[in-house]
């Protein structure tokens, strides 16, 4: 009989392995913690992480580097361990790293401080790095299923809460219903090639698609529900209208977790598919991209406008940035030599990461016993409360806004060149606009820190990890927006791109 | 034997009754049944398909989506549960704290 698994397998997932166990750790040992030690189970979470991002380096990246190999597969061709997948699991790593720091005040402060609430974040990662190595629709529909199944739960982990309670149902309600859409459309994309496996589907739809003027209509309506499926989790407009009420009603630094890790993993599983997948169906899907992402950008700028909310108003800036990633799939895919567009998304992603988390990190140490904080009049004056974090705030809102030296530049710069490259002359002088649109909504934040007199004049306390948390955020948005030759290199090399020019020559 | 397209018109069909419980519906817990119908459509083309291809990983596909379903209904009657307590309703129209 064959062996269906063997031990290599193992050893490649070992890192979902590890995380894996240290959740179940952290459920098992969070019965004989005391309610005012519980800070230890994130210590414990914290520990999980960066072990699991050890094992991706020594156990994944280093032997597939020493063997030069671009890439290996676990799990009967289901799983695809490329650099690709490498530089997301990185990345979810990082972002859970941070959220985690966030967490502990804020969960004491709410008197919900669970050890099951750093568990389901460490499952969530467990979802995530599934969706980003899956090759097999069956493995990506199931680690999409398990991240989102958590972040159910953790939207409403403050259960007394009205606001929270509604932000899970919500959540709840659209997410199973688009994951319905999504497995409806893998199903069609099954029948018409007999096969899970992304690249089985790519092969069969080239080979169906080849000499044939127009796609088969079977193969336009499974496309058209699976991206319907796909712009529901990546929370593009007319899919988005989810995102801002379980963002506002979320604890916030799970909506600082949620706006970063999981839109990254909804992305990468995106491009798995997309570019993946049903690359031979480009021809159809770019209008429909071109569509999506200018009603992205425009409705998300336009409603971020009125908000004075500050979750809710990072929510639609953060559809709003969807808008402009999804011009960089518009623009190229990594298969042809206009990858720009890709190496774009990807370092979206990565800036994203800090620059929106530092954001929210700011936005949770507001919230006091008394105060819920994230009103905008509840920032007003935080300068004086609170210089260095209002400082921070400053830099992450510039950065956001993709104000040159900082790390949002960087994204939008490679996505908007990519649009020229391509000859998207309209679409780039757009997302510009765009762009220069939202820098008001941004200041409009930093107008009320600098600007406006504080309500509550007290200074304003912020804990070990919350500080801890904005300086990585703080410092990695500095780093990568001054010396970005680094990180456009992991890029070029998650892509497997060979030629690694400096940024100058990126400019012809 | 019951040819193909019976099958998948029957599932297109159980697809279509969710998405339109989903839309017109206004009771949380018949709007969770439509997702479930849903869910069946999907599995039911799914299980046509792996027949016709006479391949088992559209079948291997269904148990996954079962089980998912089923820890779905698990969180999500949690969630209905938390909601009920704090709002004594069920109906969407009435859960509207967070908006525009």
């Amino acid at each position: 009989m064959a062996q269906y698994f063997t031990l290599s397998d193992y050893s490649m997932s070992l890192p979902i392995i590890l995380l894996t166990l240290f959740a179940l750790d952290i459920l098992l040992i969070d019965l004989w913690i005391p309610i005012d030690r519980k800070w230890f189970n994130a210590v414990t979470a914290f520990v999980g992480v960066l072990v699991s991002a050890a094992a991706v380096y020594l156990r994944i990246q280093r032997p597939l580097d020493a063997a030069g190999l671009p890439a290996q597969t676990a799990f009967m061709n289901a799983m695809l361990l490329d650099h690709f997948a490498i530089y997301f699991w990185y990345l979810f790593l990082a972002g859970a790293a941070i959220a985690i720091l966030m967490s502990v005040r804020y969960l004491e402060i709410e008197h919900e401080h669970h050890g099951e609430f750093y568990a389901l974040i460490l499952f969530s990662v467990v979802g995530m790095m599934c969706m980003a190595a899956g090759i097999d629709i069956v493995l990506i529909f199931i680690g999409l299923e398990l991240m989102a199944i958590s972040t159910y739960v953790l939207v409403g982990f403050l259960r007394t809460d009205r606001r929270s309670n509604e932000a899970a149902l919500k959540y709840l309600l659209l997410g199973a219903f688009s994951s319905g859409i999504f497995a409806y459309g893998l199903s069609l994309f099954y029948g018409l090639t007999g096969s899970t496996n992304l690249v089985v589907i790519q092969n069969r739809l080239a080979r169906e698609m080849a000499g044939q003027a127009h796609a088969n209509p079977i193969a336009v309506i499974a496309l058209l529900t699976t991206a319907t499926g796909l712009f529901f989790k990546i929370a593009a407009v007319p899919f988005h209208q989810w995102a801002p009420d379980a963002y506002e009603g979320a604890p916030t630094s799970m909506t600082g977790f949620m706006s970063v890790a999981v839109k990254a993993a909804a992305w990468a599983m995106l491009l798995r598919i997309l570019i993946w997948g049903l690359a031979p169906l480009r021809p159809v899907y770019v209008p429909l991209l071109v569509f999506v992402s200018i009603a992205t950008m425009t409705g998300a700028n336009l409603a971020a406008l009125t908000q004075n909310n500050l979750k809710r108003l990072l929510a639609y800036s953060s559809i709003a940035h969807v808008g402009y990633m999804l011009l960089g799939l518009v623009a190229g895919d990594a298969h042809s030599p206009m990858a720009d567009g890709i190496k774009g998304i990807l370092i979206y992603l990565l800036v994203y990461t800090f620059m929106n988390l530092g954001a929210f990190a700011v936005i949770t140490s507001l919230r006091q016993r008394e105060v819920i904080g994230d009103e905008l009049d509840d920032i007003a004056g935080l300068y004086s409360r609170a210089p260095t974090e209002a400082v921070l705030m400053l830099i992450f809102l510039l950065s956001l806004a993709g104000i040159p030296p900082l790390a949002g530049f960087y994204g939008k710069y490679f996505i908007f060149l990519s649009l020229i490259e391509s000859k998207h002359y309209v679409l780039a002088s757009l997302a510009v606009l765009y762009a220069v649109f939202g820098l008001y909504y941004y200041m409009k934040i930093a107008n009320a820190m600098f600007m406006r007199e504080a309500l509550d004049k007290t200074r304003l306390p912020i804990s070990l990890g919350m500080r801890t948390a904005l300086w990585i955020s703080a410092f990695a948005t500095l780093v990568i927006g001054i010396y970005p030759e680094p990180f456009i290199r992991a890029v070029n090399w998650s892509l497997g791109i060979a030629q690694v020019g400096p940024v100058a020559s990126l400019v012809r | 034997m019951v040819p193909l397209s019976y099958y998948l018109v029957l599932s297109g069909i159980l697809f279509a009754c969710g998405v339109l419980g989903f839309l017109i519906k206004r009771n949380i817990i018949t709007i969770f049944m439509s997702i479930e119908l849903m869910l069946n459509g999907v599995n039911l083309s799914f299980v046509a398909f792996a027949a016709q291809w006479h391949a088992l990983s559209g079948q291997v596909f269904v148990f996954f989506v079962m089980v998912v379903a089923a820890a779905e209904s698990a969180v999500g009657l949690a969630i209905i549960i938390a909601v009920y307590r704090t709002r004594q309703t069920l109906n969407v129209d009435q859960i509207n704290l967070l908006k525009l």
